[in-house]
């Protein structure tokens, strides 16, 4: 008699390594302090009171569970395929990014850390961490490189309404890699007092693996949600990739549901054919960057190469380590999304179900229209709608040529 | 002993220490980067540290960073630091290591990376983002080629960190001064003093002190505890204000400092 076979889950990986991907490649002045990190996590992680008060967190400040919308007017653009947001953009602070600032700002608080430092590339992640500074009476300083400090002016003013410095960052590419490379300059430099609070699933170990479990809440309850609302699972998942936080928080609670196609759209900009793209896993290739190993986009010398997306939260030359293993056993599917199908897919969302996506969000639902339309109506898809569009009505209202000129500055 | 070994030890013997110089290949082109480099030998200077300039340097500050920067713009390649060393090493005899992050090397190949820096006569490796404990690959391409590997020691590093860095490195174990990144600093901190004796307790017979040296005073003092002194921003403001004569003048200005 044989022991009947057991499959291991994918939902258990703890780092440092996913597959060939993940480490830490870091200088030796962090490691103390990543080890500090991992340490204090590991405690958190199974200590009940430091659950209870981040649930009551997420309760009383956040707003989760955060509910499901079906958008049946939307979807006849998708194959009439069932087409359910996850709605993360009604988030205290806009976006699914909350979940994991304030599961790290509470670590920092039990490190005793009195500093956090945050980089950003939208903007979401920086008006979270300066939001929970605020919350914790902490300072903050937030790296955004000079680029995106423009078009997106006005979450740099919040993060300015909440406390907070921005830092505009002048080095590089002047983007978020650079405002990445910045803030870890800065952690090496006062590491004592400061949590370098990385705003997704990258970086070097614990932070891929830690961020993970502050975001899978999302996919935990869009689960429980789905088999309530339509009783049973989806069929497609489907998210925007840029580091990877939401879709990673989206996919982690069906990584053992087999029946479930998990689907990342990558930012393809002007194409993945040309050389303004951010489609790290579709053209990239596996290298080392901001402390881990995963994909890449980069020349044959392995210098990073410039990505470009509309969406500066999805203008990210790398990618997550853990999604880059799930690209590589086959689990999910990481696709590219032009800015041109994302700016459609945006507008389609505000005229036919009055919401107003974030540019990043706009790149999921481009592609659950590819996604029902090859799927047909029978199909079911869960969208992460990881934000709202707050910060990009002027990137859209220009695109669309509905500003009206001199209102707004940038 | 390697050649690197070697040369630090020398300068121990017959002075207070060794001088260590960074400059980047490519910066402010090739040919002047090699040139500086011969003239900083000259000098007085006895290791010499090339960087591989890299798009996302995290532990260079904004000189080294705009310098690389300028490189890469220019077109630098990788295998123009072989090139620089084959033609450093055609010129002096100084022993020759590239400081380079972690990615270039991987994409290059490991085992290539090592070959053809052996085949240019170079010394080894310091390696600023890839530690013993992730470095299993180059530790193995190292050995079989004989090159140097030069590991960070940090002043939060435990005990058991220090130990696995003074064992694996060979050539040196760079000493980081003080939490930060690279760049001259007007007091430099005692912890590399401190960090110095907890490396000679786990067996440390090389180590040299970098991150923030600027001037012969510091250099003097960090050799009354270390057996080098590392410097890098200084001389590349030199280089990128006054020239390859600018760098020659300030090299021979710091070796007083290790009592030449």
């Amino acid at each position: 008699m044989t022991s009947p076979e057991v499959t291991p889950s994918l939902r258990s990986e703890v780092g440092p390594f996913f597959g060939d991907f993940g480490g830490r490649f870091m200088p030796e002045s962090l490691i103390a302090a990543l080890d500090e990190l991992d340490e204090a996590y590991q405690t958190a992680k199974l200590d009940p009171l430091f659950h209870e008060e981040l649930a009551e967190l997420h309760r009383t400040y956040t707003g989760r569970p955060s509910i499901l919308t079906e958008v049946p007017r939307f979807a006849k653009h998708a194959g009439g395929a069932r087409v359910i947001l996850k709605r993360e953009d009604l988030n205290h602070t806009g976006s699914h990014k909350i979940n994991n600032v304030l599961g790290q700002a509470l670590l920092a608080k039990r490190l005793g850390k009195t500093r956090l430092i945050a980089e950003t590339g939208a903007g979401q992640h920086g008006v979270a961490t300066a939001t929970a500074a605020a919350l914790f009476g902490m300072e903050c300083v937030v790296y955004m490189g000079e680029v995106d400090t423009e078009r997106q002016a006005l979450n740099v003013a919040r993060m300015r309404l909440l406390g907070a410095e921005v830092i505009p960052v002048t080095t590089g590419t002047r983007t978020l890699k650079d405002a990445l490379n910045d803030a870890f300059r800065h952690w090496v430099a006062n590491v004592e007092s400061t949590h370098y609070l990385i705003g997704t699933v990258a970086g070097p170990h614990p932070f891929p693996v830690m961020v993970r479990d502050f975001v899978k809440v999302i996919g935990e309850e869009a689960r429980a949600q789905m088999l309530e609302l339509t009783g049973a699972l989806p069929d497609a998942v489907a998210a925007c990739v840029g580091g990877g936080s939401n879709a990673i928080g989206i996919f982690h609670a069906f990584l053992d549901d087999t029946s479930v196609g998990l689907y990342g759209f990558e930012a393809a900009g002007l194409g993945a054919d040309t050389d303004r793209h951010a489609a790290t896993i579709t053209k990239g290739r596996p290298g080392v960057l901001h402390g881990s190993r995963s994909f890449v986009l980069q020349d044959e010398d392995g210098q990073t190469m410039e990505s470009h997306s509309i969406s500066a939260g999805l203008d990210y030359p790398g990618v997550g380590p853990e999604h880059a293993w799930l690209a590589s056993i086959g689990r999910a599917t990481y696709s590219p999304i032009t800015d041109e199908a994302a700016m459609s897919a945006f507008r389609l969302l505000c005229t036919t179900e009055g919401i107003i996506p974030a540019i990043e969000s706009a790149h999921a639902l481009a592609g659950a229209i590819d996604l029902g339309r090859e799927l047909g109506p029978d199909a079911t898809i869960l969208v992460s709608l990881s934000g709202r569009g707050d910060k990009d009505v002027a990137t859209a209202g220009r695109y669309f040529d509905v500003l009206d000129e001199g209102s707004v500055q940038s | 002993m390697s050649p690197v070994h070697e040369a630090i030890a020398a300068a121990k013997r017959d002075r207070d220490g060794a001088l260590i110089s960074y400059l980047p290949v490519g910066f402010p082109d090739l040919d002047a980067s090699v040139d500086a480099a011969v003239a900083l030998v000259e000098n007085g200077v006895d290791v010499l540290e090339l960087g591989l300039p890299y798009s996302d340097p995290v532990m260079d500050g904004p000189v080294i960073q705009a310098a690389t920067q300028v490189a890469l713009e220019g077109g630098f390649r990788i295998r123009d630091a072989f090139t620089a060393v084959e033609r450093i090493r055609s010129r002096v005899d100084a022993p020759v290591l590239l400081m380079t992050y972690w990615n270039p090397v991987v994409q290059y190949g490991v085992d290539r990376f090592a070959d053809d820096l052996a085949s240019a006569g170079g010394a080894g490796l310091i390696t600023p983002d890839l530690t013993v404990d992730s470095g299993a690959d180059w530790l193995a391409a190292s050995d079989r080629t004989g090159l140097d590997r030069v590991f960070l020691a940090a002043p939060t590093s435990t005990d058991e960190r220090l130990r696995l860095a003074v064992e694996n490195s060979r050539g040196f174990v760079y000493t980081v001064s003080t939490m930060g990144i690279t760049g001259a600093r007007e007091d430099l901190d005692a912890a590399a003093r401190t960090l110095i004796a907890r490396l000679r307790e786990q067996g440390a017979d090389s180590a040299c002190v970098g991150i923030g040296v600027s001037t012969a005073e510091q250099i003097a003092e960090i050799l009354t505890y270390a057996d080098g002194a590392i410097v890098g921003s200084v001389f590349v403001k030199a280089l990128a204000d006054g020239g390859v004569p600018a760098v020659a003048e300030l090299g021979a200005r710091l070796a007083a400092g290790t009592g030449r």
